[in-house]
Order: C-alpha cells, then structure tokens, then sequence
C-alpha cells in the first residue's frame, strides 16, 4: 500500500488513506479520485539560483502523475549545505518524491527543503536519513500546502557524536493541507536530538503534524526533545498533531510538547494601538512566530531564501 | 484637544464608567486619580480602541473627531498613544523594526513619505541617549527579557520616535523604582509643549511629584466627582480615597 505502487498500477485504491494509522490525517486515497497517467513530461526546470557553495536540487512537478527517486551520499568528513525546491505546477498533477540521504562518518548537512505547491495537487515527499557516527544532520522543512502534501522524514541516529535537528514551519489557507511527519529512532548510547515544528492554519487550512521518537533498548543517555506549535486563525481551519515518544531504554531524557491556540489578542492590540492596521499586525505577528524557525536554519545564505519563502507566502495569506 | 461627554463603558456586560466628563485643552497635562476598580484602567483601553469594551453611550471628540469611530490604528495614526501599564512581550520582533513600522504606518495613513533607515536610526539614538538605554538592547525582541523599568523607558522611547499628541499614560510608576522612575518622568518631560495633551493616569501622588500636572481629578464608581489642582492630588495622598466612596 502505497502511493508508488497506487501511481504506477494507476489504481487509487493501493495508495495509503486515512484506514491507515499512519495516513489517517492524510488521505491520499480519498484525494485521487482517478490517478492521472504517468509522464515524462515535465515543467522547464531552469537553472534556478544558489548562493555560492550551495547545492540546489529543484524538484519540477510532473504533467500528470510522476514518481522520482534521488539519492544523495555525503561522503566521510564533507560539509555540504542543500536547497531541495519542490517547485509547483500546473492543474492536478501526483507525484511520489523519493528523496534519501545518507551521511558518513563525520560528514554534515544543512538541508532546506522548500515545498510549493499548486492548490491541486498531490505531493508525497519522503526522505530516509542515515547517519554514520559522528555526522551532524540539520533540517527544515518550509511548506505551504496543497490539495494533500506531506513531507515525511526518517532519521536513523546512531548515538554519540552523530547530532540531529529537524525543524519545520507550514503556512496553509484556502482549503489547502499540508502534513510534516518525522520518526527520528535513536540506535546508540548518548545521541541527542532536537526537534522545533510552527504551523499557521488560516480560513480552511489544515495542518498536520506527526513527530515520533523511538529510543531502542540499549540506546541509553538519548536526549530528545520535540516541539510543535500551532496557530488555528479561523474557525474553519485544522490542526492535527501527534507527538509520540516510543522508548526502550531505561535512562533516557525525553520531551514533547504541543500547543494550538488563537493570534495573541493582547499583542494584537498592542501593535495596533502604535499604529499597525489590523492586517499588518496580523502578519507581523505570524511572521515573528514563524521566523524562529528560520533562525534556526543555521546558515545566512539559507535563512535570507527561507525568509524570502515565509514573505513570498504571508503576503499571499488568506484569513 | 479631547473632549469627554458622559461616557458609559460596559465590559462584559457589566457598566464600568457610568456618565464621565471630561475636558483636556491643548498643551495641558491632567492627572487622573482613583482606587482601585473606579474604571481607570477601563477609561484608558476605551480611548486607545482595545476590543471587549463597550461603550454604551455619551461621546469622546479627539479634535472634534469621533475617536470611537476609529480603530486602535486609526487613532493612534491620528496622533493617539496609550502607555502600557503592563507593556507586551513580541518575541521575533526587534525593537527598533517594530517602531519604525509603526511609525511608517503611521505617516503612510497620514499620506506622508516614509522615513528612510539613516534618519530613523538617527532618531533611535537620539531617544536612546536621553532614556540611557543600551542601544543593543533595542535590537532583541520587543520587551523580550526587559525589566520592568526597561519596557517602560521602552514605551517613552516609542513615544519619543512616534511624537504623538494626546498621550494616555497608564500607572506608568508602577514597577518602576526612584531612579528608574526620575528618568520616565524626564523623558515624558522633555515631550511636554504646546502642541501636546497628557491624561496621567495614576494609584499615586509620588508620581505626579516629577510630571506635575495642570488639573488634577478624582474618578470613582466610574464617574469623575472631584477635580482641582495639583493640591487635590496632596489631599488625596493625605486623606485617602473615602471621602469619594460612600458606603452603599
């Protein structure tokens, strides 16, 4: 059961829906409808532009359904910074993205994953990470939704010396959804982890977000927190989260926490009282809150591109 | 500059401010003193536009203008400023950006060009020095981490950038302690003038000691019932606030 096998059988009922645990928030199956026909052809990708030192990979969406696999090996001692553009398309294309890293001994990657999407469409992007001890992992992922998205993230922790950090924002209006599902499984003694995800559900947006740590029998002295926030603008919109913490081992430092509310009202006021138009506070305030994930991108080059996306989006934002 | 005509306000549902008149010419600064619960707090998020307070009769003209017709921005581009007894935290927000965006609203609702970053930050200094802020400082998050008498210089230093006309100072000794005090008084000070109306509102004498005002008046139960000059607030002091408040 999956989206791949649903996209190339052209059989909707093989993709995951919302029967399934994993997907019960995100039902591709009920989404499809019909899988449109598989095709090469594709959007003009272009060059694209990245800072200097930056690998940009942009991810053209497909005319019709479209599956692609890329690996990605950063080799023993290497330092790379990534920009993955999941680029949008035209009408209701489908498409399963395949994205899996893998990091050797020492090696360490800053990854920006920056996801746009038409309002049709369907965006299934996974990413299995392997790191090798030593290795360092920082991640965000910047979303701003679709007919279904979801941009999921495996992380295989080894322990000491490997240090991970998955951090993610979403935007969604309209009837717009987007999905961040992360398992981080920490495998060896002393690894730690940190994990801060902010989303913004506007109009009839739904977010969701499912965030698992799994600490295995053995793996102990792991210290993993993760965090979401969430701010529901209307009262048609949706959040879902699901923080999970699965652990196996006896000494252990683990936390989560989740909260959803409504825009500050007091600091809503308070903006407006120093001569902020209702609207402009609105978007500061959503911006502030969001824009601590940016901080936390970890590279100038990579935070001014991701405040530019979070800008791009906010303006565009419907209440 | 702002006229007050038997103002009702509920909250609620329940009547707060139940008939308040009151006059504040151009270029004079009036305290207005009260217990607790007499609907201070009530008067001052009434006229600075905060939602929840309804106002369920009489008029307040700001220069002849329906204030309650504006909303929180409006009135605070028209030259409206409420300190805030108890001033917000906006994490994310650096001070000095969120000052000049709303300085930048404020003149482009006026139809005035924006001011430009060399200019404003010369201004930022300016204000800075005579606060004796940290001029770091106003680059961390608004109020983020702020002592109690930071986030009040903080709010002079706003008002010192926005130069409103009507200022609206709500409790602003409270929390703050005589140094910190001494230098508020002197900010708020040094904006006094001709052009400039203040309503000083306050629990204290002490703190009508640095900004002395024109007229003083007394609210309770929602209504003013006393008003004189600065030698009301010395009364207050001495005898308390029970002459006003008649056992029911």
């Amino acid at each position: 059961m999956s989206l791949i096998t649903a996209i190339k059988s052209g059989d909707a009922a093989r993709a995951p829906g919302r029967r399934d645990e994993a997907f019960r928030w995100t039902d591709l199956r009920g989404a499809l409808g019909t899988v449109p026909a598989v095709t090469d052809a594709r959007q003009p990708v272009g060059d694209g532009t990245a800072p200097e030192g930056v690998l940009l990979r942009r991810h053209a969406a497909p005319v019709g359904s479209g599956v692609d696999e890329t690996l990605l090996t950063v080799k023993a001692g290497e330092t790379l910074r990534l920009i993955d553009h999941i680029c949008a398309g035209e009408g209701a294309y489908v498409r399963d993205l395949a994205l899996p890293i893998v990091l050797e001994a020492g090696a360490s990657l800053i990854r920006l994953v920056l996801v746009e999407d038409g309002a049709e469409a369907i965006t299934y992007c996974r990413s299995d990470v392997t790191l090798s001890s030593g290795a360092s992992f920082r991640q965000t992922v910047l979303a701003g939704g679709a007919k279904r998205q979801r941009i999921e993230t495996t992380v295989a922790h080894p322990g000491l010396g490997a240090s991970v950090e998955l951090n993610g924002a979403y935007i969604v209006d309209a009837q717009r959804h987007t999905d961040q599902t992360t398992r981080i499984a920490h495998s060896g003694r002393d690894g730690a982890s940190r994990q801060l995800v902010r989303g913004v559900a506007a109009d009839r947006g739904r977010g969701v977000f499912q965030g698992l740590i799994a600490v295995a029998e053995g793996a102990d002295g792991t210290d993993a927190r993760l965090k979401h926030n969430a701010l529901l603008l209307s009262d048609r919109a949706e959040i879902d989260a699901k923080p999970e913490l699965e652990i196996f081992a006896d000494d252990v430092a683990c936390a989560h926490g989740n909260t959803v509310g409504a825009l500050d009202e007091d600091a809503l006021f308070y903006a407006m009282s120093r001569g902020l138009p209702l609207e402009v506070a609105r978007r500061l305030l959503i911006g502030a809150f969001l824009g601590e994930i940016v901080e936390r991108i970890g590279d100038a080059d990579l935070e001014a591109l991701g405040r530019a996306f979070l800008t791009r989006r906010l303006e565009a934002l419907a209440s | 500059m702002l006229r007050i005509s038997d103002l009702h306000v509920s909250v609620a549902g329940n009547s707060i401010l139940k008939g308040l008149s009151l006059d504040l010419p151009a270029g004079e600064v009036h305290a207005i003193m009260g217990p607790n619960g007499a609907g201070k707090s009530t008067l001052s998020y009434t006229l600075a536009g905060r939602g929840g307070y309804e106002v369920t009769g009489g008029s307040a003209l700001f220069d002849g203008e329906d204030l309650f017709a504006l909303d929180a921005s409006e009135r605070a581009a028209k030259g409206l400023f409420l300190s805030f007894q108890y001033p917000l935290e906006i994490p994310g927000v650096p001070a000095l950006t969120f000052v000049r965006e709303a300085l930048n609203a404020q003149r482009k609702h006026r139809g005035e060009a924006e001011i430009g970053a060399p200019e404003f930050l010369k201004r930022a200094r300016a204000a800075a020095t005579m606060l004796k802020m940290d001029f770091e400082m106003l680059k961390r998050g608004l109020n983020v981490g702020f002592s109690g008498g930071e986030k009040k210089r903080m709010e002079v230093f706003q008002m010192a950038i926005l130069e409103p006309r009507l200022l609206i100072l709500d409790e602003t000794d409270s929390g703050l302690d005589i140094d910190a005090l001494k230098i508020v008084s002197e900010g708020v000070n040094a904006l006094r003038g001709a052009g400039r109306s203040m309503l000083v509102i306050t629990h204290y004498q002490r703190l009508l000691d640095y900004i002395r005002p024109d007229r003083v008046h007394v609210l309770a139960k929602g209504r003013i019932v006393a008003s004189g000059g600065p030698e009301l607030a010395l009364d207050l002091e001495r005898e308390g606030y029970d002459r006003f408040e008649p056992a029911a």
